[in-house]
C-alpha cells in the first residue's frame, strides 16, 4: 500500500516535470531590440542562444533602428505582438500610463537591487513603481582624440567646459582641426541628451524634485547660449545640426573632431581600426564641468519590459532575467557596461570593457541627469528639440525659446 | 427568371471576397479612424473616453502648428510636381526623338523609378552627407562651392533637398505618361505644320502641347495627391528638421500618433489630409472634364 502511494507520487511528480518542462519548451517569446549602441546583435543573439539552451525557451528576437522601437511598441504592445522589448530610460512613464507594459516591482524588488546602479533602476521607475529590468547601463561620456591634442601642445585632460573651449580655440587657430567639437544635434532625441549632459554640467534641469518643470531657469539659459556660442564661433562642427550618435563617431573615427560627447560603444568604435583611423589616440574621459558642477551626463539606461499584451509573463521575466545577469553581463561588457555594481572589480569585465571606461564610469555614474521621467515627455522633446535647433541656427534667443517651452511644459504637465 | 437567380447568387459569391477584404482593408479603417477623431482615445489624457465632437478638428485647423505644417506641404507638394512634371515633359520629348542610343536611354530611364524609397532616400541622405558626401565632393572639386556644406541640416536647403530626391525617383513615371502620349499623335500632322513654314518651337506650342493637356492634367492630379501625403522620404532624409523646415502634416501625424501617444489629434490630422486630398482630386476631376467639354 505504502509502496503504490510513494509509487504513484513519484509519477505524479515524474509527469508534472514533463509536462512543466513540455510547456517551458513549447513557449516561444517575440523580443524586440535595437540595432544601434549598447550591445551588439551579435551579442543578444549569442545570450538568446545560450537562454535557449539552458531552458528550452524558444525566443525570436528582432533588431530595429532606435527611432523604429517605439512606433513598433505602440503597435503591438496590448495585442502581445511582442512579449519582452527594450525601451528607453524616457518612454516607462508614458508606457506604465497608458497600460502598454506590466508593473514588475515585486520581481525587481526580489532582486539583489543594492548592487544595481541607482541610474539603471531609475531608468525603469515611474512613480515608485518598477515597469522593467534594467539591462543597458549607459550614460554618455566625453571621447578626446589626445593625438590631435598633443599636436597643439596641450597635454591636460579638459575638466571643464572652459578648459575645454581653450583647447578648442588652440586646436583650431594652428589649424590642426577645423572644427574641434562634433557634438548630435540633429532633430533627434540626441540633442536633449547632449542638452541635458551641458544643462546639468551649469547646474541646470528641466524639472524640479518634484516633477514641476524648469525648462527657462537661468543655468539652462547659460547652458543653450554656450550651445549656441560654440556653433557661432566655429568651434562646434556646423554638420553638427544633422548628426545622430553613428555620425559623431564617424567625425571623430575620421580624425576631424578632437572632442565628442557619445556613449559608451564609441569607445570600442574608435579603437577599431577596421572603422577607425584613430584608434588607439583616442581617450575616454568624465564629461567636462563648471563651477557650478563638476560634471553632469545623461542618464541612457534601457530597461527590458514585458508588454501588457504578453501571454507567458513568467518566461518573459525569466529571459529578462537571463539576460541581465551577471554571468551574462561580464561575457558581454565590451559594448555595454553591467548594471552590477559589484562586477566593476571583476578582472575579467575590466580586460574587456577596458579599464579607461571602467575607470570613467566610476566617476561618471556619480554626475547622471535623468531627463523627465514624466508621461507627457516625449511630446515636450519634440518640440525642445526644433526649439533648440532653432537656438542653435540663430533664429531665436535661448530665453525665448526656453520661455516658450516652459510654458507648453507647464500646459502638458496639466493636461 | 431562375436562372437569372442563379446567376445572381454566383455572381454574389464570385465578389464576397473582395467586398470582404474592401471593407475590412478600407471601410473599417474608414469609420474607425473618424471615431477616433471624435471621441477621445488618447492613452494619456485626463479625458480619454469622452465625447469630443469636432474640438479635436477645430483646434488643428486653428494650432500655428497646423497652418505651418500645411505651408510646408503645400510647398512641397507644388514645388516638387511642377518640376516632375516639367522635367518629365522635356525628357519625354528628348526620348521621342530618333538618334543613336534612344533605345537605351528610354530603357534605362526606368530605374530611378523601379528603386524603392527607402533606398531612393538613404541614398541621397549618404550623398548629401555634409562630412563625406560625395555632391559636396563634387562641388568642391568643380569649384562650386569652397568647402563642404550641411545640406539636410540646413533648414533653406533641406526642403529642396528632399525636393530634387523625390523628383530623380519619380520622373520617370511622368517620363512614361508622356512618351505614350506622344506616340499617339500623328506624325503627318508635324509634317504638314512644317510644311506651312512651323518652327520646332511653333510645332510644340500649337500641336504638341494642346495634345498632351490631357496626359498633362493627369500627371499633375496623380503626382499632387501623392505628394501631398508623402512621408516616406521626410522620414528618412531628414525627420522632420532641422528646427521643424521639413515638418510636413504627414509627418506630424505621425509624431502625434508614435511619439505623443495622441492617437486622436492623430486621427483628426489624417481626416483632414484626407480631405485636402479629396477637394484637390474634385478640382482637376473638374478641370478634365471641362477639357473635354
Amino acid at each position: 500500500m505504502k509502496k503504490g502511494l510513494i509509487f504513484t507520487l513519484v509519477s505524479c511528480a515524474a509527469a508534472i516535470m514533463l509536462s512543466a518542462s513540455a510547456y517551458a519548451e513549447d513557449v516561444t517569446l517575440n523580443a524586440l531590440f535595437m540595432k544601434q549602441a549598447g550591445y551588439s546583435e551579435e551579442d543578444v543573439t549569442a545570450m538568446t542562444q545560450a537562454f535557449t539552451e539552458s531552458t528550452g525557451i524558444q525566443v525570436n528576437p528582432t533588431f530595429v533602428a532606435y527611432e523604429e522601437l517605439a512606433p513598433k511598441i505602440l503597435t503591438s504592445a496590448s495585442s502581445g505582438g511582442y512579449d519582452v522589448i527594450l525601451g528607453d530610460c524616457i518612454w516607462p512613464a508614458q508606457f506604465a500610463k497608458a497600460g502598454l507594459v506590466l508593473d514588475v516591482t515585486d520581481r525587481v524588488e526580489a532582486l539583489d537591487v543594492d548592487d544595481i546602479y541607482q541610474g539603471a533602476l531609475d531608468a525603469t521607475r515611474y512613480e515608485g513603481r518598477y515597469y522593467g529590468m534594467p539591462w543597458l547601463n549607459d550614460v554618455k561620456y566625453m571621447f578626446v582624440n589626445m593625438e590631435l591634442l598633443k599636436q597643439a601642445g596641450i597635454e591636460e585632460i579638459p575638466t571643464t567646459w572652459d578648459m575645454l573651449i581653450e583647447d578648442a580655440k588652440a586646436v583650431k587657430e594652428q589649424g590642426i582641426c577645423e572644427y574641434p567639437i562634433a557634438a548630435c544635434y540633429a532633430q533627434a532625441e540626441c540633442l536633449i541628451c547632449d542638452y541635458t549632459c551641458i544643462a546639468g554640467a551649469f547646474g541646470g534641469a528641466f524639472v524640479d524634485e518634484n516633477n514641476n518643470p524648469t525648462l527657462n531657469s537661468e543655468e539652462n539659459v547659460a547652458a543653450l547660449d554656450f550651445m549656441a556660442s560654440t556653433l557661432s564661433d566655429g568651434l562646434c562642427n556646423p554638420k553638427s545640426l544633422e548628426m545622430i550618435e553613428d555620425d559623431v563617431l564617424s567625425t571623430f573615427a575620421a580624425g576631424n573632431a578632437v572632442f565628442a560627447i557619445n556613449w559608451t560603444y564609441q569607445y570600442a568604435a574608435m579603437n577599431d581600426e577596421s572603422q577607425s583611423s584613430v584608434a588607439g589616440q583616442g581617450e575616454i574621459i568624465p564629461i567636462p564641468g563648471t563651477d557650478k558642477a563638476a560634471s553632469a551626463t545623461v542618464n541612457g539606461g534601457m530597461p527590458l519590459m514585458i508588454t501588457a499584451g504578453c501571454q507567458h509573463p513568467d518566461e518573459a521575466w525569466e529571459y529578462m532575467e537571463f539576460l541581465a545577469s551577471k554571468e551574462m553581463q561580464a561575457e558581454y561588457c565590451a559594448n555595454a557596461l553591467p548594471i552590477w555594481k559589484s562586477l566593476y572589480t571583476d578582472e575579467g569585465v575590466i580586460e574587456k570593457a577596458g579599464a579607461e571606461v571602467v575607470a570613467a564610469s566610476q566617476t561618471q555614474f556619480e554626475f547622471i541627469v535623468n531627463r523627465p521621467m514624466v508621461p507627457y515627455y516625449n511630446e515636450l522633446s519634440t518640440s525642445m528639440q526644433s526649439e533648440i535647433q532653432r537656438v542653435l541656427l540663430g533664429e531665436l534667443s535661448a530665453q525665448e525659446a526656453l520661455d516658450g517651452l516652459q510654458e507648453l511644459a507647464l500646459e502638458l504637465a496639466e493636461s | 427568371m431562375r436562372l437569372r437567380k442563379e446567376e445572381e447568387r454566383y455572381a454574389l459569391k464570385l465578389i464576397t471576397p473582395s467586398m470582404i477584404v474592401v471593407f475590412g482593408v478600407i471601410i473599417v479603417p474608414i469609420i474607425t479612424t473618424l471615431i477616433y477623431s471624435i471621441v477621445n482615445i488618447d492613452p494619456l489624457s485626463s479625458h480619454k473616453g469622452e465625447f469630443a465632437g469636432l474640438s479635436f478638428y477645430i483646434k488643428a485647423v486653428t494650432s500655428r502648428t497646423f497652418r505651418e505644417d500645411l505651408g510646408r506641404t503645400l510647398y512641397f507638394t507644388i514645388a516638387s510636381t511642377a518640376i516632375e512634371t516639367v522635367a518629365g515633359l522635356l525628357v519625354a520629348l528628348l526620348l521621342n526623338q530618333k538618334f543613336p542610343g534612344v533605345r537605351f536611354l528610354r530603357s534605362i530611364i526606368i530605374i530611378p523609378w523601379a528603386i524603392p524609397t527607402v533606398v531612393n532616400g538613404s541614398l541621397w541622405k549618404l550623398m548629401l552627407n555634409g562630412e563625406y558626401g560625395v555632391i559636396n565632393a563634387l562641388l568642391v572639386r568643380f569649384h562650386l562651392i569652397s568647402g563642404y556644406q550641411s545640406w539636410l541640416g540646413n533648414p533653406k536647403t533641406a526642403m529642396w533637398c528632399i525636393i530634387i530626391a523625390d523628383t530623380w525617383k519619380m520622373t520617370p513615371l511622368a517620363v512614361i505618361f508622356f512618351m505614350a502620349a506622344l506616340q499617339g499623335i500623328d506624325s503627318s500632322i508635324y509634317e504638314a505644320a512644317r510644311v506651312d513654314g512651323a518652327g520646332a518651337f511653333r510645332s510644340f506650342w500649337a500641336i504638341t502641347l494642346p495634345a498632351l493637356r490631357p496626359t498633362i492634367m493627369v500627371v499633375v492630379v496623380m503626382r499632387t495627391v501623392e505628394k501631398f501625403k508623402a512621408f516616406d522620404i521626410f522620414y528618412l532624409m531628414t525627420k522632420g528638421g532641422p528646427a521643424n523646415s521639413t515638418k510636413t502634416l504627414m509627418y506630424d501625424t505621425y509624431l502625434q500618433a508614435f511619439t505623443n501617444l495622441k492617437y486622436s489629434e492623430a486621427a483628426t490630422y489624417a481626416y483632414l489630409i484626407a480631405l485636402v486630398v479629396a477637394l484637390l482630386t474634385l478640382l482637376y476631376v473638374r478641370l478634365m472634364k471641362r477639357e473635354e467639354a
